[in-house]
């Protein structure tokens, strides 16, 4: 019954993500290089959604909640490059990162063109949409694949950070309903 | 001569029982978005030191309203209590990180 749920949860989370799906089946293996170019590639997408909310966020949670973001991503991939810099590790572009990227800028756009209520709601879910597919992945790819313990430990902390991200997202959602 | 030995000695007394026991300085910590010790206990005019090994931010923040101490990324902050009870706290931008206070008079 156990197993069944976990792959029945695992195959949700892959369905939900099509460009991680894409990009790397869970079986294989990811290289740190690309690890690390992928994990970098989230953050600076979620950086970039709070950009936009901050200047078009109208509830004062939303705004916050954007700051919020803004100051843990960046934080998180200060560190991460801090490290690959001092592994000697060059990031490597990939297949996922590059659906990551077209996905975020489609969802960049289709947001730019809402407003007031409207924008904040969408924001919001789309927050809550994108951490649970970047924790998912975390979770069944980029952890399990890090073969460098340290970018094995910076991914688990990051994964709690997001963790928690989501269920912000996941209450300010709900009062915005 | 005695008399005069025992008048010290009362005034002795008199200033240590005037001074409060000398305060503590308690320090707790928050790496890897834990609160440890999650349950402290201290007394009215001691010190909490908040310790932030994170690269995050983080602060301290009663639930009452009592105090509010920012700290940034691996930093530190201090607080002096001054008021007794049992305090709930949390950080502001990490609402999972709970820890609680008890401050006795």
């Amino acid at each position: 019954m156990f197993v069944r749920w976990t792959t029945a949860i695992a195959a949700a989370i892959l369905l939900s993500s099509p460009a991680l799906l894409q990009g790397a089946r869970a079986a294989d293996k990811l290289t740190n290089p690309q690890i690390a170019h992928i994990a970098y590639t989230a953050g600076v997408i979620d950086i970039n959604a709070a950009k936009q909310a901050q200047k078009k966020a109208k509830n004062k949670d939303v705004k916050a909640f954007a700051d919020d973001m803004l100051r843990d991503h960046e934080a998180v991939n200060k560190q991460a490059l801090a490290l690959v810099k001092k592994l000697n590790v060059t990031p490597e572009d990939n297949d996922t990162s590059k659906a990551l990227s077209k996905q975020a800028s489609e969802k960049l756009a289709e947001l730019d063109k809402l407003s007031g209520a409207a924008f904040d709601k969408a924001y919001v879910a789309n927050e809550v949409a994108y951490h649970k597919t970047v924790n998912g992945a975390l979770e069944t790819q980029l952890i399990p694949s890090a073969s460098n313990a340290e970018l094995k430990s910076l991914l688990q902390t990051g994964l709690k950070i997001f963790q928690g991200h989501q269920q912000h997202a996941e209450h300010i959602a709900a009062e915005l309903k | 001569m005695p008399g005069r030995l025992s008048a010290i000695a009362s005034a002795v007394l008199l200033v240590a029982l005037a001074v409060p026991a000398h305060a503590a300085a308690i320090e707790i910590t928050m790496e890897n978005l834990e609160v440890s010790p999650k349950d402290a206990s201290a007394k009215v005019g001691d010190t909490i030191e908040w310790i932030n090994k994170d690269v995050f931010a983080h602060t301290a923040t009663a639930r009452n309203g009592d105090f509010d101490v920012n700290l940034p990324a691996k930093k530190s902050g201090t607080l002096v209590l001054k008021k007794a009870g049992t305090v709930d706290y949390y950080c502001r931008y990490h609402p999972n990180m709970k820890a609680t206070l008890k401050i006795e008079p």
